[in-house]
């Protein structure tokens, strides 16, 4: 049995030891607001926070989150009082069709909290690892920015 | 077909006896840590029915230990700890900066070290930088420890010359008995993140009185089925000054050591023009 912290919450996985986190973030505790993108570590849809730390969900087993914190993107903000960094990629068109967003949005978390600087080039950095096929990168860069200085006003 | 997780079974050590002792007794297990290159075939259903040897819980291979005479990495440290510690940027910064260039944030923060030269790519971005630090890896097995020069670790594509039984414990790095006077590393790949390496440089020089190179230690990945440290290139450099003429002839010994091939993310003949180019230029002093 693997007892793991989801969005704060306590869990218990009874399921085979080596399913993937993502499966089971997505069919046995029903937060499907992680995606799955490339399934090989390339594109960083299926991103959430693992003790505070980006990984990809798809190349994580579950039992290596026993004991472990994982953060999702429903831990975010909900649609009536979305976070600030959710409101900046609305406000800056930072999502299009939707799918890179959830990882977007958590990559983009990690960073901030942890102090990274909100300017154009350790945004680029810290989102290297998340691919959007819409947007053009721009537009969540910007989104990512807002967020952080309208956070510190 | 993908994977299915009903089908393996997961084993769990918690200190590196209990590691090798479970190792022993399940030698068709596969030994994993970060997973990142692992969890790509299992998702194709390529480890379906396999026992897992999962180390992540292995707690004393986790640290980084600055001892007299270098530093002792555990081979569960991760691409991400190696950037953050302090000792590390300061005395190994090329392979601080190697572990940059691997893959982007969510694979650093799950890659590890060990976990890197087991898988033993040809394209390992950290095995320029171990080569020319003259890292030395150190295995733990049923017959105990024993320590590999990174040199002789590297068996051929995706092979180690780890023994039946052995795990990686640690990777040493010895402080250079001189500070070298430059150092870079350099990745070429398609894209800045998230691409694996067309070609990959590390190199030190040590310069003398005179302008007299004292020492050279050069090193390429992605140009042969293992790292390649340039002994050619050393060994004609060693007393020599740096000008053209010298560059230029060092540069045109580079094919002894390598033996690049035309494949998915490149030809031969571009891997070895810029490979050269990369050469000339750090020796020119013009990379930064």
């Amino acid at each position: 049995m693997i007892k793991l912290t989801v969005n704060g919450k306590k869990r218990l996985f009874k399921g085979a030891p080596f399913t993937r986190l993502i499966d089971a973030l997505r069919e046995d505790f029903a937060l499907t607001g992680t995606k799955e993108g490339c399934g090989e570590g390339e594109c960083g849809a299926c991103t959430v926070l693992l003790d505070g730390e980006p990984v990809n969900s798809c190349l994580v087993p579950v039992c290596q989150a026993d004991g472990r914190k994982v953060e999702t993107v429903e831990s975010l903000g909900v649609p009536e009082k979305l976070s600030k960094l959710q409101a900046g990629f609305l406000a800056c068109g930072g999502a299009q069709c939707g799918i890179c967003t959830p990882g977007m949005l958590m990559t983009a978390h990690a960073h901030l909290k942890s102090g990274g600087k909100a300017d154009d080039a350790s945004v680029r950095t810290a989102l290297s690892g998340n691919l959007c096929r819409c947007t053009g990168y721009q537009d969540i860069v910007k989104s990512v920015i807002k967020a952080a200085k309208g956070g510190r006003k | 077909m993908r994977g299915d997780a009903k089908s393996m079974t997961v084993l769990s050590p918690r200190t590196a006896a209990e590691a090798v002792k479970t190792y022993a007794e399940v030698p068709s297990a596969l030994p994993f840590a970060g997973g990142t290159d692992v969890m790509v075939g299992w998702n194709l259903g390529q480890m379906n029915g396999r026992a897992v040897l999962d180390l992540s819980r292995v707690a004393e291979w986790k640290k980084i230990r600055v001892v007299g005479d270098g530093i002792d990495l555990g081979s569960l440290v991760t691409h991400a700890q190696i950037q953050a510690h302090p000792v590390l940027r300061k005395r190994f910064p090329l392979l601080v900066a190697a572990c940059a260039t691997v893959g982007a944030a969510q694979i650093q923060n799950r890659g590890t070290i060990g976990g890197n030269i087991a898988n033993a790519s040809p394209a390992g971005d950290t095995f320029p930088a171990l080569a020319v630090y003259e890292a030395t890896v150190r295995a733990i097995g049923p017959n105990g420890r024993r320590g590999v020069p990174i040199s002789e670790i590297f068996a051929g594509v995706k092979k180690t010359t780890l023994r039946p039984g052995e795990l990686i414990e640690a990777v040493f790095l010895p402080f250079p008995d001189e500070t070298p006077t430059r150092g870079i590393f350099r990745k070429v790949g398609t894209r800045a993140a998230q691409a694996i390496s067309k070609t990959v440089f590390a190199g030190l020089v040590w310069n003398g009185k005179g302008g007299v190179l004292t020492g050279a230690r050069l090193a390429f990945g992605s140009m042969a089925p293992t790292v390649r440290r340039l002994y050619a290139v050393e060994e004609y450099l060693r007393g020599r000054r740096l000008n053209e003429i010298s560059i230029s002839a060092a540069a045109e010994l580079l094919p002894n050591d390598v033996s690049p091939i035309d494949d998915i993310r490149s030809t031969r003949e571009y891997r070895l023009t810029v490979s050269r180019n990369i050469l000339t230029a750090f020796l020119k002093g013009e990379l930064k």
